[in-house]
């Protein structure tokens, strides 16, 4: 049987490893990853989001944070390409992302997980995991249909890569269970292996502490920091748990009324007077 | 860590549910496949023909099931791709002369081509809005089947006559025996590609479909795209069928293709097992069986029997063969335990 924790073999081996955090402030100054500029979405009169920029280097763990309806998911769901913001742009790698379609995301590099889980619940664990390979593989239906040589070989070399990450995730001893019977935790586990398998660059986190106990949120924390320094992926974490945000992330944005409301790092946000005053309300209210 | 520890000690209960969910073992997958190929020299040629149409309409279900038990779309409209595999492989081997076997083929890539054609205006459809749109489809084929300005290929509301095929290089086999066989080769054929598929990147792309859409197109899966497939590999499957039971049946026309067909296939499907392929023949065998056992019942209220039994099978194994399946492997894994 394989070791439990099976951390001796990342899928792409960086040399970084632990000292992720001063190549993420090196990285400052640099071109960003991803650069959200201006970006307004408006649903019939209302603003949900008026003129936010921010940008994300490689190797960072970016929160996003706010008060109920501040504008988080709205935001979220334009990375995602769910809504078509109303003005501005998000640019990943330099190039924008307005133009591409919601399937066309994963390729360039985006993987997200979802609030409140969005698996496959009639599909195996590994199956989960491999759809999530989806946009990295090619295949047509009738190569498929007639298992062609090249099909086995891209199913060998993608099992391989699924198991690998499924090891990564603590989930061989589920790993042929179908999801919909599995506890919760675990299943969030499997969404960011889902996420992982597309090997992506930026990985959208939507409230992932959301439903899990303060015990699973610590361990979540510690999860999420393992996968940036192994797998040199970029987190944008939207969430509602401070402790998590403020523990993990090494640059926040706070959101309010859909505008930006400060931007820093976690110490600098967290005694914002205009942060403060959004979460706790003011005096003169 | 506590949340691993509860899964670990959950997993062997959960894992009692197939891996292979869509399919059969290579043991049991030998034992049917010896039974189709000895049992027809068993039995008289009205049996050996009914067992034909029994794979004919496999085919059929097995279609649907790709559609509806993989990627989530329902259909009433089978009826409509099946008569369109049947007059295509009518008209080809009636009025160009084709070989029976080669119209098959070109039976079943039009009806691909249908069948993606008509999914693209069903994308904007879902759940019982498709369901009523492929109503409307089925309900419309025998119309336009007997429509003036195809009655010179059609034969408009007579139909065609088709021909039977002989056994080829003299093969001491009655007509009906060596289709039988002929039926049985290009049923297994299209199970084992159907089988290939579900197992694929597309299959898994039409279950991602089929349980979350939106996740499926986070993940870079064209939802329009692989619905549409869907539904042509579908009505391609299909159209084979239907061209097979024309060569069957030696007769096309229209009112053969009404929606009652559809419904019938729609039936053998929740017989089977929705999404269990090997249940295809089994909800098969209840539509082209079960009708007949009814009639011997009661001949007068046979429609009335057939409603009960359908009931009952409904209410006692609501997952169809697929349940009997999984419990029969249950039971066989306790014996070998004891």
């Amino acid at each position: 049987m394989r070791p439990a924790n099976d951390f001796a073999r990342p899928v792409r081996p960086n040399g970084f490893g632990r000292s992720k955090m001063t190549q993420a402030q090196l990285a400052q100054g640099k071109d960003p990853l991803l650069a959200v500029r201006d970006v307004s979405v408006v649903f019939g009169g209302i603003i949900a989001l008026n003129g936010v920029s921010f940008d994300m280097q490689q190797g960072q763990i970016l929160g996003l944070i706010g008060p109920n309806g501040a504008g988080k998911t709205t935001l979220f769901n334009c990375l995602s390409r769910l809504y078509q913001p109303s003005g501005g742009d998000i640019l990943m790698e330099g190039q924008s992302i307005l133009t591409r379609p919601p399937h066309r995301i994963a390729e360039i590099g985006i993987g997200r997980t979802f609030q409140n889980v969005a698996l496959f619940p009639n599909l195996s664990v590994l199956d989960n995991v491999r759809v999530g390979t989806h946009a990295r593989t090619n295949s047509d239906i009738i190569s498929d249909s007639l298992k062609l040589p090249w099909v086995r070989r891209g199913e060998a070399e993608l099992n391989k890569r699924v198991h690998e990450i499924v090891s990564y995730l603590d989930l061989d001893d589920v790993a042929h269970v179908t999801v919909s019977g599995l506890p919760f935790g675990t299943q969030k586990r499997v969404e960011l292996a889902r996420a992982l398998a597309a090997d992506p660059k930026i990985l959208l986190l939507d409230e992932p502490a959301g439903g899990l106990n303060h015990e699973e949120v610590h361990v979540l924390g510690n999860l999420i920091r393992r996968i940036r320094d192994d797998r040199n992926v970029t987190v944008l974490l939207v969430e509602h748990h401070m402790g998590l945000v403020m523990s993990i992330a090494d640059h926040v944005v706070a959101l309010n009324f859909g505008r930006k409301l400060a931007e820093g790092t976690p110490a600098q946000v967290q005694s914002d007077p205009d942060v403060i005053k959004a979460y706790l309300g003011s005096k003169d209210q | 860590m506590s949340a691993v520890d509860e899964v670990v000690t959950e997993a062997p209960a959960v894992e009692a549910v197939p891996k292979r969910a869509m399919t059969l073992g290579y043991g049991t997958s030998l034992v049917m496949l010896a039974l189709f190929l000895i049992v027809p020299l068993l039995v008289k040629n009205f049996i050996v023909f009914q067992l034909t149409m029994l794979l004919i309409y496999g085919l059929a279900v097995l279609a649907l099931n790709i559609l509806t038990g993989g990627s989530g779309q329902f259909s009433l409209g089978q009826s409509a791709f099946y008569a369109v595999g049947a007059y295509t492989s009518a008209i080809l081997m009636e009025h160009a002369g084709v070989n029976y076997a080669l119209t098959l083929p070109i039976a079943g890539v039009i009806c691909f081509a249908f069948g993606f054609l008509f999914g693209q205006p069903a994308l904007r459809l879902s759940g019982v809005y498709l369901a009523l749109a492929t109503f409307a489809l089925a309900t419309a084929m025998p119309q336009l089947l007997k429509l003036g300005y195809f009655e010179h290929w059609t034969g408009g509301v007579q139909g065609l006559v088709v021909t039977k095929p002989d056994a080829p290089f003299g093969l001491p086999m009655s007509q009906d025996m060596w289709l039988y066989y002929f039926t049985l080769a290009v049923t297994i054929a299209i199970y084992i590609f159907s089988v290939n598929l579900l197992r694929s990147r597309s299959g898994r792309a039409f279950m991602a479909i089929r349980d979350n859409e939106i996740a499926a197109s986070a993940m870079g899966v064209d939802v329009a795209l692989y619905k549409t497939l869907a539904f042509g590999v579908s009505a391609g499957i299909t159209g084979v069928a239907g061209g097979l039971g024309a060569i069957a049946v030696q007769f096309v026309a229209p009112d053969s293709y009404t929606i009652t067909l559809a419904i019938s296939l729609f039936l053998g499907m929740v017989v089977g097992g929705v999404g269990w392929l090997p249940g295809s023949i089994v909800g098969s065998a209840f539509i082209i069986f079960v009708p007949n056992i009814a009639e011997g019942i009661s001949k007068g209220l046979s429609g009335a029997v057939f409603g009960v039994l359908l009931f009952l099978v409904i209410f006692l194994v609501p997952h169809g063969a697929r349940q009997v399946a999984i419990v029969a492997q249950q039971l066989v894994g306790k014996l070998k335990k004891n």
